[in-house]
């Protein structure tokens, strides 16, 4: 097995010290950063997702998976940044205002950014005004938004109408999740995204990005 | 007048498999030692962190009536304003877990150790609801003692945020029951911090009255029904 197919494997196997170990010693022979973060832990975590996708594999195994590749992934960032490779999207996420489950919210945010892009977490509770402020000023194309209670689900038309009052819309796409919210409910609000679960919400951000 | 609740974390620590399911592993799934080990560690750390602590106030019909009005933002129909005239005895409730686990939580995610930090907000999550059912039984068992429940009384708690009854009715809530005493603080979205915490209300009353259908506005975007299962324990036997 090649040095990356390890890496990939030990992204799938979730075993953080060797990908660390096994990623400073392809970066020291040489393989372009990358080349290691496509073939190495992209690769790994795209298997993950296809696992888990299929409930061969639970949200604590892509956890274990996604601190694997960030062990990796943080010895390939600063390199990354160097040799001016972009992140493939840059995506606002955030529990909606009075909300604050945000585990299915958490799981979206790791899983997209072991597929590649440039996550700027808010973190629960998040008011409308903040995520759109927030995709404004990081130049995000992308905000995700995720409900748990039904009360807080009518902040997301909040956040898509305010997108609107403001001309973004189209230049900055909104996704929606979460467990009472449903590919009608999205639509409902003009939503131009909807994720009913975590690797989903991976596939439909990527769409938006026309990222195949 | 209300009451501090000492609660103890050792009878609030949910077992592996509600834990497991809180992260939509499905019961009977065996998972590795790796997740095994993670879920005995969440414990420890959730051990060392909880300070388990509530407050309960029993409270009248009528004024009952003017919390669960709150900001005026429930949906027209929903259980609790259906049941609660019709209950014997009511009582509010909050109960923390404080604030370090979150703080041990965020810590994890930072240090990007996801696994074990969702571990930790499950088994935070569940041992929070599990110090509001502890609650509950206690006001259960103190009408029980002092002679103001029949064989057909049943005990059930409900909260703010869910089934239609807006999460802004935290606001009258807090104003009757005054959980700062205990640490707890509202956030302009009516979130509580700490953030491992419940509030709601114990309402008591012929087991009928908690047996609502599942008809309500709010039932359609409900897709746990979780008050089913909770139902269940009141007619099983």
């Amino acid at each position: 097995m090649d040095l990356l197919a390890e890496i990939a494997n030990g992204v799938i196997n979730g075993d953080d010290e060797r990908i660390a170990r096994m990623t400073r010693k392809v970066i020291d022979q040489g393989t372009s950063p990358k080349t290691i973060l496509d073939d190495g832990l992209i690769a790994g975590m795209n298997v993950v997702g296809e696992r888990f996708k299929a409930h061969t594999i639970f949200l604590p195994d892509v956890l274990l998976a996604a601190k694997a590749m960030y062990a990796g992934l943080d010895l390939l960032k600063p390199l990354l940044i160097e040799q001016g490779f972009p992140p493939m999207g840059r995506v606002v996420i955030g529990s909606v205002r009075g909300d604050l489950h945000d585990i299915g919210k958490n799981l979206v945010s790791i899983m997209l950014k072991g597929a590649g892009f440039e996550i700027i977490d808010l973190g629960n509770d998040v008011p409308p005004e903040t995520m759109v402020e927030s995709a404004v000023r990081n130049e995000a194309t992308v905000i995700g938004m995720s409900a748990l209670l039904t009360t807080t689900m009518p902040v997301m038309g909040q956040v898509v109408e305010m997108l609107s009052q403001k001309g973004l819309t189209g230049k900055i796409r909104t996704i929606v999740g979460g467990a009472p919210v449903s590919s009608e409910f999205a639509r409902e609000i003009g939503a131009d995204a909807y994720g009913f679960d975590a690797a989903n919400a991976v596939d439909r951000v990527k769409s938006l990005f026309n990222v195949v | 007048m209300s009451e501090i609740l000492e609660l103890s974390v050792a009878e609030l620590m949910p077992d592996t498999t509600a834990v497991l399911e809180n992260q939509g592993v499905p019961a009977g799934t065996t998972v590795s030692e790796q997740i095994e080990d993670l879920y005995y560690v969440a414990c420890r750390l959730l051990a060392e962190t909880a300070t388990p602590v509530g407050v309960l106030s029993e409270i009248s019909n009528s004024d009952f009536a003017h919390v669960y009005s709150g900001e005026g933002r429930n949906e027209l129909r929903t259980p609790v304003g259906d049941m609660f005239e019709r209950a014997d005895h009511l009582a509010l409730f909050a109960v923390t877990l404080g604030e370090r686990p979150g703080h041990e939580i965020g810590s994890l995610f930072e240090s990007n150790d996801f696994a074990l930090a969702c571990m930790l907000d499950s088994t935070a999550s569940l041992a929070a609801d599990r110090a509001a059912a502890v609650t509950e039984r206690q006001f259960s068992e103190v009408l029980q003692t002092t002679g103001r429940t029949t064989p057909a009384t049943g005990v059930l708690r409900y909260s703010p945020g869910y089934c239609g009854w807006h999460i802004s009715g935290q606001k009258k809530l807090f104003e009757f029951l005054r959980p700062e005493q205990i640490g707890l603080t509202l956030r302009e979205s009516f979130l509580m911090e700490p953030l491992k915490s419940v509030s709601g209300v114990i309402v008591a009353g012929h087991r009928d009255i908690h047996n609502f259908p599942i008809s309500y506005n709010c039932c359609s975007d409900c897709d746990t029904r979780s008050c089913r299962r909770r139902l269940r324990t009141l007619f099983a036997g």
